[in-house]
């Protein structure tokens, strides 16, 4: 790659954070959350955006986020109030800004209009509000922030550089500050002492202003190497305790002159004379702002960090993905090697308690671990996919111009990365249809008696090795008569079917329910929920809905911490080894005599309880053999489809219960019906694992069973 | 470097062949990445006789195709003596069984005869040339069609 667009994707990466970190200040700000130190994230993020925009020459972004900073910037200077109104303007403005940082990334475009009509409000915010304000505040011979252009009128230079004009910061009028004159004497330095570190340490204690006093400096030739001939003058803003000062110069006390005191200087500095200052003593002023940044940076992610259920962040790296991936596909053969081994060495007859035996279960548990830390990498919190609904929220919203408010929680859930990928799109989904459709409109809550804002509520927790997410709405929850009567008309379910509100509540997942212009006019809920059950139930997930009228509804779905392995029970079926996953298996039961019967000519059930379940030899359905087992030699294990059918699989034994890697089929083969996918079991040996849905369906030729057939025997 | 020696050296082929039954065949040694011997494979429901299964190659899973039956020949009953020869065919790579791994031949793309029309599909399908040795007959295999094609399976 070009050694630029290397530069390029970095800060693309780079304006993706500082974009989250924007949206994420903005929101405590608006939440009424955040302080002096979030507003300062806020601007160091735009500000950002606007200096790496400027490297690249995107002039558009440049030009929008540089007023965006602006408004930013009178935040900041408390010349703009934090208002409800201000934030949702500069929500607004972050899309945009979002926007234009994707257009100059992918070479797209955006809509030119809205950036105009955002750039105005900014404007508006920036004049409107912070002109009485700045006017007053404003001190002479400062730049006044914001109207300033980016490219004043200067022509470009004969080789077509732009001077940029920069806005300085300009000092409130009137500040306080510490006076403190230090005078060393000879002794100070003959002590070892060094009035570099101690400036070093004033600076850190707030942002200083070092001048040295030179004039005692004699000429070379007069020039005692021993003496002490230089003074400093520092005025240290902030209001730091006296007694901090003096502690810095507590261990000097007795060698020099030390004065200190409260002075208030004007807004306009003092020009500081240092020409011939010794570097060194230059350097403090520079220090402190970096150092005083670092701590804020760290200070802004501990604190949203903090949000998210987590401690502060540590260091991190950036690594490429790829490199994950196949440390841990290494580890997981580690695992299978271990596995494979611990199975030869069981089979040569070796005691327990013998020492290769006692080091094999070492190394099986360093596998473990080794597995479990590596799993961890690739481990993220949601929050990747919970930052980009609020925006989404917020679109809908004035699309179907309602007041809602998203709450989220727990963001800093984490689920493997592969998990993470895939939630995006039903998350959004849930979202929209939770604000479409669940929320009412404005004046009917207010009819209702209900705040005229809707609260949204995206939640994530870990339960029971699974993630689970929440969407839930304070609306008017599903209007069970419509969606049945609208099941009724489409010919879903039969009229005199008595169905419990829970079971009504579930006809919005059948596949047929919702089709877009059927469901607009349908007072509840309904676009596409089919489109997220099956892309839930693609990932081995779950999807529920439980709705409360006139309170709201809320979807609740679970899905697997990991797609790279599976809780499993191993069977076997025909000398096949197989694996039937453990989310839906629900017990397993030894049939007796005269429990099943035949149901047509090839056909048979079982009685579960007083039940009947259609049982399926999984040695035939596969094709592994032609005529079904003898149930009574046989383990039924009774499992439940992802639509909720249950169905008994026969099998000749269960094995046991067991953890394995997920390994595709499809990536050297192609997809293999009623089979979900592959993995290695302990011996070395592939085993398949069950596509549980698949086997129910049912869509097993009978020609390609017996080609199958011929084969394996 | 005469100009027939550059020649040579843009046209070299090299090949891997091998036997299946009395018959040879072979293959572009660019697709090769292992031979190993052959071991048990387990049978995949719903594929065509030809695929044997699948087989744990160091964690990946991979589709074991009896090239013997393939090409038509009988479905062929393994022993260790069998050979699988690993290649990769686009993304996927792939386990050939055959008989015995014989040589590698270094030819030039010339020398390469094209296939007599025969009246056997397979033999259309799956020879590409053929190739004279010291009296042997060796068919060149292409592979982009070894495994199942889902769509043509189907519908067949």
């Amino acid at each position: 790659m070009d050694p630029m667009d290397a530069i390029k994707v970095t800060f693309f990466q780079e304006c993706d954070e500082q974009l989250a970190e924007l949206e994420s200040g903005l929101m405590a700000l608006e939440e009424g959350e955040g302080d002096r130190e979030t507003v300062n994230a806020v601007v160091r993020a735009v500000h950002s955006v606007k200096g790496g925009a400027g490297a690249f020459g995107f002039e558009d972004l440049v030009k929008f986020s540089h007023t965006f900073e602006t408004v930013l910037d009178l935040m900041r200077s408390d010349k703009l109030a934090i208002s409800a109104d201000a934030m949702h303007v500069m929500l607004r403005a972050s899309d945009v800004l979002a926007d234009l940082v994707h257009a100059a990334r992918d070479g797209g475009s955006v809509d030119q209009g809205r950036c105009d009509a955002l750039m105005e409000e900014l404007d508006q915010l920036a004049q409107g509000d912070a002109a009485p304000a700045a006017a007053s505040a404003a001190t002479p011979g400062a730049a006044p922030a914001g109207d300033e252009p980016l490219y004043a009128d200067v022509e470009p230079d004969e080789w077509g550089f732009v001077p940029l004009r920069f806005v300085m910061e300009d000092e409130p009028a009137g500040e306080e500050v510490w006076k403190i004159i230090f005078t060393p004497r000879a002794q100070l330095y003959a002590k070892g002492s060094d009035a570099t570190i101690l400036l070093r340490e004033l600076a850190l204690l707030g942002d200083c202003e070092i001048e040295v006093d030179d004039t005692l400096v004699p000429s070379l030739d007069t020039l005692d190497a021993n003496g002490a001939c230089m003074a400093w003058t520092i005025l240290l803003h902030g209001d730091k305790d006296e007694a901090a000062i003096r502690e810095i110069f507590e261990f000097v006390e007795g060698d020099c002159d030390l004065i200190i005191e409260r002075t208030t200087i004007s807004a306009a500095p003092a020009p500081i004379a240092t020409p011939e200052a010794p570097p060194v003593v230059a350097a403090p002023p520079v220090i402190a702002p970096v150092a005083k940044q670092a701590a804020a940076q760290s200070a802004a992610a501990a604190d949203s960090e903090g949000k998210g259920g987590q401690a502060a962040a540590n260091a991190t790296i950036r690594v490429d993905l790829e490199r994950v991936d196949r440390l841990i596909d290494l580890v997981g053969e580690l695992v299978i090697n271990q596995a494979m081994l611990a199975q030869r060495v069981a089979e040569t007859g070796v005691a327990r308690s013998s020492n290769v035996a006692l080091g094999l279960d070492e190394l099986e548990q360093l596998t473990r671990e080794l597995q479990d830390s590596v799993m961890a990498i690739r481990a993220q919190p949601v929050k990747s996919v919970f930052q980009r609904m609020p925006r989404l929220v917020r679109e809908i919203a004035t699309a179907t111009n309602k007041q809602v408010r998203l709450v989220m929680d727990g963001e800093g859930t984490e689920v493997d990365k592969t998990v993470i990928e895939r939630l995006s799109d039903p998350i959004t989904h849930m979202l929209r249809n939770a604000v479409d459709h669940g929320l009412e409109s404005t004046q009917d809550r207010i009819d209702a008696g209900k705040s005229a804002e809707g609260t949204i509520r995206l939640a994530a927790l870990h339960r029971s090795g699974r993630i689970v997410i929440e969407v839930s709405d304070d609306g008017r929850g599903i209007n069970r008569e419509r969606v049945r009567a609208k099941a009724i008309e489409k010919g879903l379910i039969s009229p005199d079917v008595n169905m419990t509100d829970e079971e009504i509540d579930n006809i919005i997942f059948l596949p047929g329910f919702s089709t877009a212009s059927a469901i607009s006019d349908i007072s509840g809920r309904g676009v596409g929920m089919d489109v997220v059950k099956r892309s839930i139930q693609a990932l081995g997930g779950r999807i529920s809905i439980t709705s409360n009228p006139g309170k709201g509804s809320t979807f609740t779905l679970s899905l697997p911490l990991t797609l790279a392995v599976l809780d499993g029970m191993v069977v076997s079926a025909s000398d096949q080894t197989l694996i039937a996953p453990l989310t839906t298996s629900i017990e397993t039961l030894q049939p007796k005599p005269g429990e099943v019967r035949r149901l047509g000519p090839n056909r048979s059930v079982i009685a579960v309880r007083d039940a009947f379940v259609p049982l399926i030899d999984v040695g035939v359905a596969l094709g592994f053999r032609k005529e079904a087992a003898q149930p009574d030699s046989c383990v039924v294990l009774l499992v439940e489809s992802e639509g909720g059918g249950r169905a008994a699989l026969l099998v000749d034994d269960i094995q046991g219960q067991r953890q394995v890697v997920i390994k595709s089929l499809e990536a050297n083969y192609q997809r293999v019906e009623g089979i979900a996918a592959a993995t290695i079991l302990g011996d070395g040996r592939v085993a398949l694992i069950l596509d549980v849905d698949g086997l129910i369906a049912q869509r097993v030729s009978e020609a390609r069973a017996e080609t199958q057939l011929a084969k394996a025997g | 470097m005469t100009h027939d020696e550059i020649e040579f050296a843009r046209n070299r082929l090299e090949l891997i062949s091998f036997r299946i039954g009395e018959q040879e065949y072979c293959v572009d040694i660019m697709a090769v990445r292992e031979i190993r011997g052959w071991a048990a494979a387990t049978p995949l429901p719903q594929s065509p006789p030809y695929v044997r299964g699948v087989i744990n190659l160091r964690g990946a899973v991979l589709p074991i195709i009896d090239l013997a039956n393939r090409l038509g020949f009988g479905v062929t009953e393994p022993n260790p003596r069998h050979v699988i020869i690993v290649v990769r065919i686009g993304n996927r790579v792939v386990g050939l069984l055959v008989d015995a791994v014989s040589e590698i031949l270094t030819t030039t793309a010339d020398a390469i005869q094209p296939t007599p029309d025969v009246a056997c599909d397979a033999v259309k399908r799956f020879v590409k040339g053929i190739l004279a040795v010291e009296g042997r007959m060796i068919s060149w295999i292409v592979l982009d069609q070894i495994l199942p094609d889902q769509s043509l399976e189907e519908a067949a």
